[in-house]
Formats: C-alpha cells, structure tokens, sequence
C-alpha cells in the first residue's frame, strides 16, 4: 500500500497529510514513502498532520513513533500536528507515551518548530 | 436490566476486519450520541481487541451491540476467538506484557478505556473479551 498518503515539500520540509482511514496496511506503506521521500529529497524535517485521525491505536502510534526515530536515524526532525483532544486522552488513558517524539497544535505551529518563518 | 436495541456479528479472518470493526463500532456509538472522547474511546478499545483476535488467537469473531439501561444508551462488543487463550492473564493485564514484541497496551488500555470490562480465557479454548461503554450522564 506504497502511495496512498500523499507527500508535499515546503522548502527542506515534508509534509505528510493523512485524510483518509489508516489500515495497518497503509500505515507501513506511509512509514516507507516517508523514508524514501526524505532520501530522495535531502528534507531536514517532516511535519506530520493527524488532524484527520478519530483513532489512534497503539498500533498506528508506534508506526508514527517508529517513522520519527527513523527519521531521526537519518538527520531529520520530525513533529505530529493536530492531535484532536479526544485521540490524546484516549493515548494518554491508554498508558502511552512518545517521549521521542516532538508534538505541536497545529501546521503553523509545526512548521515553525522546524524554523520555517509563517507570516502572521 | 440491560437492553440489547441492536446487535451485529462480524467476522475477523483479515487485517482488513480491523478498519471495518472499528467503522462499525464508531458508528454505532455516534449513533447513540456518545461524546466524542467516549467514542474515541471505544473505538479504540475496539481496534485493539480486534487486533488481538487477528494477531493472537489467528482470528475469530465480534458481536457489537446497542444498550440501553432505560436511561442511557451504550456500546458493547463481545470478542470470541478459540485461540491459544491468554497464558498469563494477569500478566497480559498489568500492560507493558507483550509475547509478539508489541506495545502490550492493547488489552490493559481497553480495560481503563471502557466503562466495563470482562475477559474469560482458557488454555487451549480460547479467549472472550467483553467491552462496554455509555453515554455520559
Ligand atoms: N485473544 C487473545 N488470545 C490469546 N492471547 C492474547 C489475546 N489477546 C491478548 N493476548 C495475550 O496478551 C498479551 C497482551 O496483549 P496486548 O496488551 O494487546 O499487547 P500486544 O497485543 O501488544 O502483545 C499478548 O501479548 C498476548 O500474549
Ligand atoms: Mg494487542
């Protein structure tokens, strides 16, 4: 399930929005076009958008998790924006953590942890 | 008293089972006007037990249904398989226990996810897993 999740680059970004119902299948399709996306682009950071998630199991965390340090592994940085209020709760609850990975509200906010100037 | 409004049996025999479970479960509690962390909730309960089902007993079956108390609608899903049943159950409970070098959240996560939780299992037989959650008061 390679190509389902589509990749646009801002500058040395990635960003990666994710709209539609994650299968396990597609979950570790995005993983591996994430990873090729940044060798073929030399990007320095990758913004992933989880606005679209209502559920985030710990399956799909640890995809997300796993992309990070992956990431990390090959010089990038990388933030999940837009967790929705109830999909933290439920990770929280659940006795999740993702102490690897960098977090923030929303794209602007994303997109300026990674020293991109937005104009307001 | 417990009311079952509406019941539905659903196979789980592939990975894809798991995105159709969950759609169900979540539609069946935004159609009993659970709030959206409830919701969030159990569907995420859900995909975990699904998961299980597929992952650790080599797949099985679920039946979802509509409660009610006479005041308040809920959710339930009723996991079966005939799997190798949970070897260590309190061990499986206490999370961070995972015999397939995953989180080992799914089973104690779904536990402090819902409202009620039940599991039976036996060595050999199998395993059911019971779920519930309502509507906030
Ligand atoms: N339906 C099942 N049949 C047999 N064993 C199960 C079942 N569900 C859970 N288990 C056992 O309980 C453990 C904990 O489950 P869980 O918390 O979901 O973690 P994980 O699935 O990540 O291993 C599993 O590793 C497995 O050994
Ligand atoms: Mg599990």
């Amino acid at each position: 399930m390679i190509g389902t999740v589509p990749i646009l680059k801002i500058g040395r970004t990635l960003l990666v929005s994710i709209q539609i119902e994650l299968s396990d299948a597609v979950a570790e399709g995005m993983q591996n076009d994430v990873l090729a996306a940044l060798e073929r682009t030399n990007a320095k950071g990758i913004v992933v958008d989880i606005s679209g998630f209502d559920t985030v199991d710990t399956y799909v965390a640890r995809i997300l998790a796993e992309t990070a340090k992956m990431a990390k592994l090959m010089g990038a940085r990388s933030v999940l924006v837009g967790m929705r209020p109830e999909v933290a709760a439920t990770l929280v609850r659940m006795g999740y953590t993702m102490d690897d990975v960098q977090f923030a509200l929303n794209l602007d906010e994303g997109l300026a942890l990674l020293g991109h100037v937005i104009p307001r | 008293m417990i009311d079952v409004v509406a019941q539905y049996r659903l196979e789980i025999q592939i990975e894809d089972d798991i995105v159709i479970v969950r759609r169900k479960a979540r539609q069946l509690a935004q159609a009993r006007k659970l709030d959206p962390f409830a919701t969030a909730a159990i569907t995420t309960a859900v995909s975990e037990l699904t998961r299980n089902v597929l992952v650790h007993a080599g797949g099985g079956s679920v039946v979802l249904e509509e409660i009610s108390d006479g005041e308040r609608y809920g959710v339930r899903a009723t996991f079966e398989d005939h799997g190798p049943g949970i070897a260590n159950l309190e061990l499986a409970l206490a999370g961070g226990h995972s015999t397939s070098k995953t989180m080992g959240l799914g089973l104690s996560g779904s536990k402090r996810l819902a409202d009620r939780f039940e599991v039976k299992t036996e060595k050999g037989v199998g395993t059911t897993v019971r779920i519930e959650k309502w509507q906030g008061l």
